[in-house]
């Protein structure tokens, strides 16, 4: 006799290691199959969009820190960049190529902790993770060694950088893109690209069509693995992206295997375009000098980056005053969950969690 | 790719192509924006996705700002086959915000509008599920507005007590949905 079964309600997070942070779904069941999902944000809001407006352009530099902490490079870079374009501040040359260096050893750091985390979500428990972790620790020492501090760096400043870079950092940075990290990813490859285990794990799981990756704005590996490549290194260049040259890695399929494959290959063309910055790395002032309570013109700025985690923008409003009127912020990580319904729909709860782990998400940088 | 940087099309030039297909639809332009009336805003936003010039097949992103007098809607889509941005903007009611939803149209609005509607109180005619994203749904006000400290209720800067507390109540209560107690 057939039994029609009521939907279960399976409570995924918020505390919970799959979810990276604090993420909450919750699915509804039928059997084994996940026949809804609702996200539930908000854990770690802390409205930064509105404490901007109480504070000069300066002191809002923090927070685009504490928005992505696995990128926090990345998230002063855009903010900086978009105060630049608002007020027309000049950045000079051995600061852009600086900027660059430490955006892609970013690029690198919070790649290495998607890798890691992923595969840990596959159900290969903390091993391959701590492999990751082990690389990003080195490039966080560098970031140690030249601004202080290693997670909330608070290093890019509104025409420059904060500190130039000391006597030690570049025979460091020498010996970790062109020995250390080189010899990590070709233990990847070994332990992840080409593992059959994996294969079977993320192998169409989560997939997206690029119709729906375009009409979902999705950015970053996630619209990369689709098919289409879009960089905006490549396609809107910003601090002299364009002399670089490399290359942009696109998956075919669009599923979870395919952007750690996008993840692992990016990181590496993250190294080729560190040391041609190096090579070429100019001398010079590492900063503008610009007034401390900056007063861009009234007026509105939008400009973005490609973060780790996809397009990060930021659009901000001012009114002539020190402080900006209006700042919201262009956060991938919220914007590609736009799918994450429609692709765990139909199916199991641990491919769900494979999907959302496959997505990279930053719960701080989410909620904001 | 056609152009090695995003080139941004002026408001003027969208403007002018929308009006040849829409002439209600456009209140007027200027080199940064277009400003569409909020009355045809679906009908043009569906152009504007789906004519071939303009081809603004990518909503980058969208939010409100809030100017006092009123708000305004701010839109930003791109072209990834042409590599070409522009912004558009739509005005809408100060005290009573309501503009349609572009959700139906664009499923990157879906997420993004429940933030809107969350933190500046903008309603959305026509979006399927229109419920705060990140506040709890017994929040008082729309924090973003600039008149929210002045609410009835006086919410001072600081929050000497949490919004709405009263004797005997914990702040628990408050707390996003709970598991167990359906959503």
């Amino acid at each position: 006799m057939p039994v029609k079964a009521a939907p279960v309600e399976v409570n995924i997070g918020p505390q919970h290691p799959s979810t990276h942070g604090v993420f909450r779904m919750v699915a509804k069941i039928d059997g084994e199959r996940i026949v809804d999902v609702n996200m539930i944000v908000g854990y770690l809001h802390r409205s930064m969009e509105k404490l901007a407006e109480e504070r000069t352009f300066t002191q809002n530099i923090p927070f685009t820190d504490r928005m992505d902490y696995l990128a926090a490079m990345s998230g002063n870079l855009g903010y900086c960049l978009s105060v630049e374009k608002l007020a027309g501040v000049e950045v000079p040359e051995r600061a852009m190529y600086l900027r660059v260096i430490f955006a892609e050893l970013q690029r690198v750091a919070s790649h290495c902790m998607a890798t890691g985390a992923f595969i840990n979500d596959c159900g290969a428990w903390q091993t391959p993770v701590m492999w990751c972790f082990r690389d990003r620790e080195r490039v966080l020492d560098l970031f140690e060694m030249t601004c202080g501090a290693r997670l909330t760096t608070n290093y890019m400043r509104i025409g420059g950088v904060a500190f130039d870079i000391p006597d030690e950092f570049l025979p460091a940075l020498d010996k970790l893109i062109n020995d250390e990290l080189p010899k990590a990813f070709e233990e990847y490859e070994e332990l992840i690209v080409g593992n059959e285990i994996i294969m079977m794990r993320a192998r169409d799981v989560g997939v997206v069509t690029p119709e729906v990756a375009i009409n979902a704005s999705l950015s970053g590996p996630l619209l990369r693995s689709a098919g289409i490549a879009w960089d905006l290194r490549k396609a809107d260049p910003y601090c002299g992206y364009d002399r670089f040259k490399f290359d942009i890695p696109v998956g075919y399929n669009g599923d979870a295997y395919d952007r750690m494959v996008i993840r692992i290959e990016e990181m590496k063309q993250s190294l080729r375009i560190i040391r041609q910055a190096v090579a070429d790395l100019p001398d010079g002032a590492h900063k503008t000098d610009i007034p401390l309570a900056l007063r861009p013109p009234a007026g509105e700025a939008y400009s973005r980056v490609e973060s780790p985690k996809g397009e990060l923008g930021f659009y901000v409003v001012s009114d002539g005053g020190p402080a900006p009127y209006r700042w919201h912020v262009r956060a991938p990580s919220l914007i590609n969950l736009s799918v994450l319904r429609e692709m765990t729909i139909g199916q199991t709860i641990s491919d769900a969690i494979v999907t959302l782990g496959s997505i990279d998400i930053n719960v701080g940088e989410l909620d904001r | 790719m056609p152009h090695p940087k995003t080139v941004t099309l002026s408001g003027e030039a969208v403007a002018a192509r929308l009006r040849a297909s829409q002439p209600e639809a456009v209140r007027s332009a200027t080199e940064q924006y277009v400003v569409l009336e909020p009355a045809g805003m679906y009908e043009a936003m569906l152009f504007l996705r789906d004519d071939a010039e303009l081809d603004g097949k990518f909503l980058i992103q969208l939010c409100s700002v809030d100017l006092h007098t009123r708000m305004d809607m701010v839109y930003h889509f791109a072209s990834l086959a042409q590599n070409h941005m522009f912004q558009v903007k739509v005005p809408c009611d100060h005290e009573k915000p309501v503009v349609q939803s572009i959700a139906p149209l664009w499923a990157g609005a879906w997420l993004q509008e429940r933030e809107v509607y969350d933190l500046m109180g903008v309603m959305f005619e026509g979006h399927p599920s229109l419920t705060r994203l990140f506040l709890w749904d017994s929040f008082p006000g729309h924090p973003l507005r600039k008149d929210f400290m002045s609410l009835p209720g006086g919410l001072k800067p600081g929050l000497s007590q949490f919004p709405k507390q009263k004797e005997g109540q914990t702040g628990q209560e408050f707390r996003p949905q709970r598991p167990g107690t359906g959503l």
